[in-house]
């Protein structure tokens, strides 16, 4: 359909009174993406340090029902899933992503806990996975897809328990974007976006009924994060 | 699918008399508007950013041409596809050739006005193709055989038993005696149905809230995480959008998601914001095998360079029509298409013609809240007179109005007549309307007297008063 794409652009350019842009006119908009520019950031994360900005986060995720356990190290990462399951009534069972973030939590030491790696399946009721930023603005979570992190594990169990590092708790959507943009790029030089980037702002939720707000419509139920204050401090 | 825009007057009137409705509206009012305030007095900074979403959403529209060859460029760097339409339908000719050549029999969707524009949903199953919504409010309305009634809150004209009664209507594998009178197992109920199609669809499709020129993304933002297990569970993720959704970066797009969604439903941030580019990787465990962007012109450039420009940077947030006392009255139906509210005055008479839908910008009280709540500064009121120009040149309003315009127009332009003769009327008026000072009916204003007296002249113009004061103030 390359007719409709020239009459498209074709009608853009009559109404807005001018051909193609010419190489010299389209210079400062190819810079404005190859160099993106951030716009107004609000105070209200930027302008605290990292130690308030990891208060923030908590502060913001616990307004949308986000729940957070601080543990001092990794090591503690288990015995904290283990009792947050145990609170809410729920199998010691979890599915969990194959993510190289994870590897160094002692996962072996709560025998209690049932747990397979890899991608998530419809009966999987609780999983664990990583998380690549946590944005203390609104207290949203930051997930980002590849082989070792699939998407449908933050969407598919009822109840999603997130393993977060303190340094990993950034100020704004911005932030996020800038810290995604150092990782290594893509052979074309494109930095490499990956398929997926997920914000997630406390567990899924409806209004559709008479505006009343009732929790896991289609995705999880419950959002926990086991936030590792270790090395949360040096960001 | 058809406009009955034409009909507003009689679609108003009948939304006045619906019990439901009125209930339904009644939360409405209780609702949104109280929530945006809350969350916007939370953020100093955000009358400034709505400046800057303005200038972003402005900069593209008068560069649109670069910013779309731009995100084409890098769909396709990253293996996806996009396909321009001009019409609804070749759109739907598009969406459908993709769903045949992926023999797809179901195909699940996320919500999607654009999806609504085209009417989507008739052509695939024309055709042989299952489309199930997954917005609870989308899926609600579908097997309701409704259309929205809101662009962000599909089932906002709903009461909850007319919403279980539907259910039991539907869901007849299921227990006749269960319990359905409230909205957690109302929600519960569609999960765990929706769910199995989520697993099953063979073709996902979305809209896209906004698409990222820099990257050859597409935005999608819900709160129920319907709309990324229909992107990520199929073999093919198709997002509509028209062509205005495009915004240069990343940090252009963080800067309008601030925006959105405390405009929208009075939220901090949306529960999901998913950015998508392009199919999964080879060395992915899921996602979509192909990526699809078919964008949809249907008018949109049309509107480029003429008074409705400014109507291009609506972001489709809803707030125009929480606000409106007329959409809070009459609901969204009474719009007769897909947009509704103050927004959907502007923009139905573009997109299916001032003759269906000229009585659309006349419902309003040009109170002027719509334009003081939108995100995009866009100026809906003069919008909205623009289209009531257009639609006395073209003749098309009634004919007494036509003439009465004109009579008045007599007058008004001849100062010393129009003083004589108001004066005469506000003195006739006054002795008529008599001890009482109301009247029950009058001529030619049958229609406003019906539901209210209309209050005699005290004797006295504006104008006459006004000299009087003057001189009085004069003297002292």
């Amino acid at each position: 359909m390359s007719d409709a794409r020239d009459q498209i652009l074709g009608s853009i350019r009559r109404a807005l009174k001018r051909g193609a842009l010419d190489a010299a006119q389209a210079a400062p908009l190819e810079q404005r993406l190859s160099d993106p520019q951030r716009n107004l950031i609000p105070a209200r994360a930027a302008a605290r340090d990292h130690a308030g900005q990891v208060d923030l986060f908590i502060a913001m995720a616990g307004e949308v029902q986000t729940t957070v356990t601080r543990v001092a190290d990794p090591a503690a990462v288990p015995a904290a899933v283990a009792d947050y399951l145990a609170q809410q009534n729920l199998p010691a069972r979890l599915v969990m992503t194959p993510d190289p973030q994870l590897d160094d939590i002692p996962w072996d030491e709560q025998r209690l806990l049932e747990i397979r790696r890899g991608r998530a399946e419809d009966n999987d009721a609780a999983g664990v996975t990583a998380c690549f930023a946590g944005i203390a603005e609104t207290g949203t979570l930051m997930l980002t897809s590849g082989p070792a992190s699939p998407t449908r594990n933050n969407f598919l169990p009822d109840t999603h328990i997130v393993v977060m590092r303190g340094n990993q708790v950034v100020a704004t959507y911005e932030d996020g974007w800038t810290r995604l943009r150092a990782q290594p790029r893509h052979a074309d030089g494109a930095w490499a976006m990956p398929r997926t980037v997920n914000f997630i702002t406390g567990p899924s939720r409806t209004g559709d009924i008479e505006q009343r707000i009732e929790l896991g419509a289609h995705g999880p139920r419950r959002l926990h994060i086991v936030l590792i204050e270790d090395g949360g401090t040096s960001s | 699918m058809q406009a009955t825009s034409h009909s507003f007057k009689q679609n108003a009137h009948q939304a006045l008399g619906n019990a439901n409705l009125q209930k339904a509206l009644n939360l409405m009012r209780a609702g949104f508007p109280a929530k945006r305030a809350a969350v916007i007095a939370k953020l100093p900074e955000f009358e400034a950013l709505r400046e800057q979403g303005k200038a972003i959403k402005n900069h593209v529209l008068e560069n649109l041409d670069f910013y779309l060859e731009a995100f084409e460029r890098n769909v396709v760097a990253r293996g996806g596809h996009v396909h321009w339409c001009r019409t609804p339908q070749e759109a739907r000719e598009t969406v459908l050739a993709i769903c045949r050549r992926l023999e797809a029999k179901t195909v699940t969707k996320g919500k999607s006005m654009i999806a609504e524009e085209i009417a989507l949903n008739d052509h695939l199953a024309q055709n042989g193709i299952t489309p199930i919504e997954t917005d609870l409010g989308e899926y609600i309305i579908q097997i309701r055989n409704e259309y929205p009634s809101h662009i962000i809150a599909p089932a906002i004209h709903l009461v909850k038993e007319q919403i279980a009664q539907s259910f039991r209507e539907t869901h007849t594998h299921l227990d006749p005696a269960r319990l359905l009178e409230e909205a957690p197992t109302l929600v519960a109920e569609a999960r765990t149905i929706l769910r199995q199609k989520f697993l099953s669809a063979d073709v996902g499709i979305t809209g896209a809230n906004f698409c990222i020129a820099e990257t050859g993304s597409t935005i999608i933002v819900t709160n129920e995480g319907n709309g990324d297990l229909t992107q990520t569970l199929t073999k093919a993720h198709i997002a509509l959008a028209s062509l205005e959704k495009i915004v240069p970066t990343l940090e252009d797009a963080s800067t309008l998601l601030r925006l959105l969604a405390r405009s929208a439903t009075g939220q901090e941030f949306s529960t999901y914001t998913t950015v998508s580019t392009g199919p999964r990787r080879p060395e992915d465990t899921d996602g979509p095998g192909e990526f699809h962007v078919v964008f949809l012109d249907n008018g949109r450039t049309a509107m480029l360079g003429t008074e409705f420009q400014d109507m291009l940077r609506c972001i489709r947030c809803g707030a125009c029509m929480n606000h409106c006392p007329v959409y809070a009255t009459v609901g969204g139906h009474a719009y007769g298409w897909v947009y509704p509210g103050p927004m959907g005055a502007v923009l139905t008479p573009t997109l299916v013609g001032v003759d269906e839908a000229g009585h659309l910008p006349n419902a309003s009280t040009f109170c002027g809240k719509c334009e003081s709540v939108c995100p995009m500064k866009i100026p809906l009121p003069k919008l909205m007179r623009h289209w009531r120009e257009r639609e006395f040149e073209k003749q098309l309003s009634p004919a007494t109005y036509r003439y009465g315009l004109k009579f008045w127009a007599f007058f008004a332009t001849r100062p010393s007549l129009y003083r004589l003769f108001a004066g005469l009327g506000a003195r006739l008026l006054g002795v008529m309307g008599g001890s009482r000072g109301r009247f029950r009916s009058l001529p030619l204003a049958g229609g406003w007297t019906q539901g209210r007296d209309m209050p005699a002249p005290e004797g006295r113009t504006f104008h006459s008063l006004w000299a009087e004061r003057r001189r009085a103030g004069k003297a002292a």
